[in-house]
């Protein structure tokens, strides 16, 4: 795990330097881990380990938005884990469990693969409907049909700034709302 | 939504590096200042005897305490604002201005005194300590719990509690320029009182607020 670990570190400090492909490569070699614990998570406390696509997202979401409180001088792990937890425990009492997640769920965990194409469309693109116009249409331009900033700003008549101001907003619109209960 | 598709639309959000919490939780301390300040002055104001009160070392004492509290408070909430962080490790630092209040309180013990004990924690101005404090904590705790809001606190209730420590601390020592009971044993009882009173609301606002 430790190899595994500074490898993490090195791309979260990458990527706080602004080079968003070591940040993209994290948060792709972070998910498989993330999926398998919140998968046992739920296991454990009785719940369908199928809902676990959405709490991921939830954690990439936290993760994402609250980089700022990662102390670049400290390992990523704990940081991830710590998040990953605190978001799994929310999930869990949505549900109506109070739980005890054991933060070794997270660390010990090895990765496990994407349950294939899920049917259900998850809780995240639910909640995409209820964002205001702008940041929904940027959202989906972006993160369900995959275009770039640049061609959704100029599908949507928007300047590329506006794209980039849109989507901030949409992510952690969408971060609110899978908050709440 | 496909998970990879979010990592997408999150790496392509990722382009500005992060602003760190620990300015930004200076600089609107700094802001919530004037308008205490305002509060103070429109309300109390200094003693009119606080050139010659500088020399009484428990008038000090009292701002050593205040603004001891108030950066012990800051730097734990700093470090509560990361997911990770254990409160055992830092709380600690939250026992300094205890520690000087106590210090206060046996050299002030070791002093011939004309008032008796019990007269001297009374003091004159109780209820406005009681009350002024929060009120000049006010502006604080607010700026600071907008700032916090950026964190991921474990807990959040906790980490507003903290924050209404910040804020107690800041407007403790305003009030203290105004208040005439310069006896460590006051400042421990009613300052206290009154400080536990803005963290109780700061946890109760945390709980809400800082929540992510």
């Amino acid at each position: 795990m430790r190899g595994r670990d500074d490898e993490w570190t090195g791309l979260m400090r990458a990527a706080n330097g602004g080079d968003a492909a070591a940040y993209r490569r994290l948060l792709e070699a972070v998910t498989p881990v993330l999926r398998a614990a919140t998968r046992r998570g739920l296991v454990r406390a009785g719940q369908p380990a199928d809902q676990s696509e959405d709490i991921v997202q939830e954690i990439l979401l936290a993760v994402h938005l609250k980089r700022q409180t990662w102390d670049a001088t400290a390992p990523f792990a704990p940081w991830l884990f710590a998040i990953a937890r605190n978001k799994l425990i929310d999930a869990l009492r949505r549900r109506g469990r109070r739980i005890f997640v054991n933060i070794d769920d997270f660390s010990e965990t090895m990765a496990a693969p994407a349950a294939g194409e899920t049917l259900s469309p998850g809780e995240v693109a639910t909640h995409l409907d209820g964002l205001p116009s702008r940041q929904r249409d940027v959202l989906r331009s972006i993160a369900v049909d995959s275009v770039s900033i640049k061609e959704t700003a100029a599908r949507l008549s928007m300047t590329e700034g506006a794209v980039r101001v849109a989507l901030h907003r949409g992510l952690a619109s969408l971060a609110a709302k899978l908050r709440e209960p | 939504m496909q998970t990879d598709r979010l990592i997408a639309a999150l790496a392509a959000d990722a382009n500005d590096a992060p602003r760190r919490i620990g300015p930004m939780l200076v600089l609107a301390l700094l802001a919530a200042l004037p308008v205490s300040v305002a509060l103070f002055m429109s309300t109390l104001g200094m003693r009119p005897d606080v050139r010659t009160a500088m020399h009484n070392p428990f008038f000090d004492l009292k701002f050593a305490v205040t603004l001891a509290l108030a950066f012990a408070a800051i730097a734990v909430s700093l470090h509560l604002a990361r997911p990770e962080a254990s409160f055992k490790r830092w709380g600690w630092l939250l026992t300094i201005p205890v520690g000087l209040i106590a210090c206060g309180i046996m050299a002030e013990m070791a002093m011939p005194h004309e008032r008796p004990w019990l007269t001297r924690l009374i003091g004159n101005n109780a209820r406005y300590c009681v009350s002024a404090i929060p009120l000049f904590a006010l502006p604080f705790l607010a700026a600071a719990l907008l700032v916090l809001r950026r964190g991921a606190p474990s807990r959040p209730a906790l980490a507003g509690a903290v924050a209404g420590l910040v804020a107690a601390g800041l407007g403790a020592t305003l009030y203290a320029s105004h208040c005439v009971d310069d006896s460590p044993l006051f400042v421990m009882v009613w300052y206290s009182i009154a400080t536990a009173f803005v963290a109780a609301v700061g946890a109760v606002a945390g709980r809400r607020m800082l929540r992510y």
